[in-house]
């Protein structure tokens, strides 16, 4: 330590809820972000102990590996539908549903919507990153018109494939949601108002209030084709053109 | 002076320079050697400009940077 | 409570389940097993329970999953096209050993088919519809009698054996009403605290999956205990009915609601004289293979008759060979066997 120092704290560390193990997600991948900023708030709010993570089938497969709670497997777009079950019977644990946009926009869009529709008291987690990463690269329910993908490989055509679907808007046509947001991940500003949009969706449940759902526009450079640097940059101008930033519904 | 510096996980880190362009400072570059995963790290490239903003930190996905923040003496 | 009660087969599905202390049911409505949505519905309110009609019979499953997870006797009852999309839940809850109960009230098939009661479902029950190396428990009751009885004991062994147990009954089984005596509640405990998820208090975090992508070996490994459980649950909980086999020459083979009739054509086949006997599986799976070899080695000839194009007929052979000459007489797309016919195909061609 220097001499004209008097002391040195540390203000920003892994939070307890992140387990201390390198992640299998690419370079400047949204998850970890969202992974963190969750665990932030579990930490803040001090529910680890009561905390049971659902994990979609997508590249957060294996979140339960990097959250320091309990964690459930649900099949590809089930999560809603498995954390209604568990929070039926265990009411007072805090049950978040993370997913990713095939999970919840394709093959799940039913139980995302019967799940919110209910005003079941779950927190439902959404990272949007127009593409499905898993699998390699297929174009998403998310994916932006003229987007280049491996099933899209001349550019999504709204004429033959339809638009991308905006979940923040569909979900605000029902009446029982209680928080809506879509947030990004994409620079630090937005990263930090994402965190308080988790927070509040914790909270909400925490406080038995209903529904609350958080989407992230998020980066995929992997298969975008992109560095990083250029993801984020992706997310911050053509994403949120598409999909707008800031709160629906804050009841 | 610094106000504090981030301590940054060369293991952990996977090269993708989100934290370069976040750094209201620019004092983070990526090194020209490699991790064990093949990475070039992140590294801080003069310490004495940090302003423990943790710019860095909150945009890293992969938590691999942890920021300290000085007391001023005296 | 000992005295007897009249009750439509699904609905004493129902009051039996909750007899077990079961208090998660979700469901979606398909004819024809309905009742057991609309008695449940009024039900478990009743006892402080969850009723929750989902949005699909796969949204119900994968609910039924949730709540085991976290240590319920849970519950789904649907019929034979709902079952089917049931499926990779099934297979889900296998790879990660959860209990629960899934009714299936077969209907005929397949397809949309009709809505009478069929037994043509016991391949996807006994030989998995779902994906991977699994089995389910899988019950025939014969009666609502038995419809209640094997409800309270679907939850005990689910819950023994961490596995999902599945009551296969059709339609008509279903919709009839008799009089039986409700069961008594089970008297076994189950401790599940060492393995549900109820959040990481005063423990280290836990999860519940089938995927296991490390080590290279870890499905095979998951895929090994899940065997040794299976053999385990083959040497122990095997169910079945003689009826009036001792001295047979000729056995039926049947389950559910065939064997009824069956039970009517050996009646019938007896007060002529031949010497006919039922051979009833009650557990599907493990289905009683050294139990009927041991009645059908001596016997002149099997008669396997069911409500399909000859299903448990491939577990009768597998299970007596060519140690005695197998028959079969069915009806597919929720026609009723005949009595007519079982006892003509008995005395006909009786050896």
């Amino acid at each position: 330590m220097r001499s004209d120092v008097a002391e040195a704290k540390k203000i920003f560390a892994r939070p307890e809820s992140l387990t201390d193990v390198p992640t299998h997600y690419c370079p400047g991948c949204g998850h970890g972000i969202v992974h963190r900023l969750m665990a932030q708030v579990i930490d803040d709010l001090q529910v680890r102990e009561q905390t049971v993570v659902i994990a979609p089938v997508g590249c957060a497969v294996l979140i339960y590996n990097y959250i320091n709670a309990d964690g459930l497997e649900a099949a590809h777009g089930r999560a809603p539908a498995v954390a209604t079950g568990l929070k039926r019977a265990l009411p007072d644990r805090l049950v978040i549903s993370y997913q990713g946009d095939g999970d919840l926009l394709a093959i799940g869009t039913a139980e995302t919507i019967h799940a919110a529709n209910r005003g079941e008291n779950i927190t439902v987690l959404f990272v949007n990153n127009a593409i499905y990463g898993m699998t390699g690269g297929q174009m998403a329910p998310t994916s932006l018109a003229g987007q280049k993908t491996k099933t899209s490989p001349y550019g999504r055509n709204p004429a033959e494939v339809g638009m991308p679907i905006r979940a923040c808007e569909m979900l605000n046509t029902l009446e029982a949601p209680v928080f809506i947001e879509r947030c990004s991940v994409h620079d630090v500003q937005h990263v930090l108002k994402a965190k308080r949009a988790i927070r509040k969706a914790i909270q909400n449940q925490v406080e038995g209030r209903g529904f609350s759902f958080v989407e992230f526009l998020s980066m995929c450079p992997t298969n975008w084709g992109m560095s990083p640097q250029a993801a984020a940059e992706w997310v911050g101008s053509e994403m949120v053109d598409y999909y707008p930033l800031g709160n629906f519904r804050d009841r | 002076m610094a106000r504090g510096k981030p301590d940054i996980n060369s293991e952990r880190c996977k090269g993708c320079a989100l934290c370069v362009k976040a750094c209201p400072e620019s004092i983070l570059e990526l090194s020209e050697s490699f991790n064990k995963q093949g990475h070039h790290y992140a590294m801080c490239t003069d310490a004495d400009r940090c302003t423990a903003c943790m710019s860095c930190a909150i945009i890293c996905p992969d938590t691999a940077i942890e920021i300290w923040r000085f007391a001023k003496a005296g | 409570m000992s005295e007897a009660v009249l009750m439509r087969g699904n609905e004493a599905i129902a009051e039996a389940a909750i007899i077990a202390g079961c208090r998660h049911y979700f469901a979606y409505p398909i004819t024809p097993q309905n009742e057991i949505a609309a008695y449940m519905a009024r039900r478990m309110p009743e006892v402080g329970g969850t009723f929750l009609q989902a949005e699909s019979e796969i949204a119900s499953i994968n609910m039924v999953l949730g709540a085991a997870a976290a240590g319920r006797r849970a519950m789904t009852s649907s019929s034979s096209p709902g079952i089917s999309l049931k499926q990779e839940g099934l297979s889900y809850m296998a790879g990660m050993e959860l209990p629960a109960l899934v009714v299936n009230m077969m209907r005929g098939g397949p397809g949309l088919g009709n809505i009478a009661g069929a037994q043509g479902d016991y391949f996807q029950a006994t030989k998995g519809g779902g994906h991977g190396d699994y089995r389910m428990i899988v019950l025939a009751p014969a009666s609502v009698q038995e419809l209640a009885d094997l409800t309270v004991a679907a939850f005990d062994l689910s819950d023994r054996y961490r596995i999902v147990t599945m009551i296969l009954g059709d339609g008509f089984l279903g919709q009839m009403s008799e009089s039986l005596v409700l069961p008594e509640p089970s008297k076994e405990t189950f401790d599940k605290s060492s393995w549900i998820l109820d959040g990481a208090a005063g423990r280290q975090p836990r999860r519940i999956a089938s995927l296991r992508l490390k080590p290279e070996n870890g499905v095979e490994q998951i895929n090994l205990q899940l065997q040794s459980k299976y053999r385990e649950i083959e040497a122990s909980e095997v169910r079945f009915e003689c009826y009036q086999c001792r001295d047979a020459e000729v056995l039926l083979v049947a389950f559910g609601l065939a064997a009824r009739v069956c039970k009517a054509a050996v009646n019938q086949l007896r007060a002529e004289g031949v010497r006919a006997g039922l051979f009833r599986p009650i557990t599907l799976w493990p289905f009683p293979k050294e139990q009927l070899l041991k009645r059908a080695g001596r016997m002149s000839k099997v008669l396997v008759v069911e409500m399909n194009s000859g299903q448990m007929l491939e577990d009768v052979r597998l299970a007596l060979g060519d140690k005695v000459p197998i028959e079969f007489y069915g009806r597919m797309g929720a026609m009723l066997v005949e009595e007519e016919q079982i006892i003509q195909r008995v005395k006909n061609n009786e050896k």
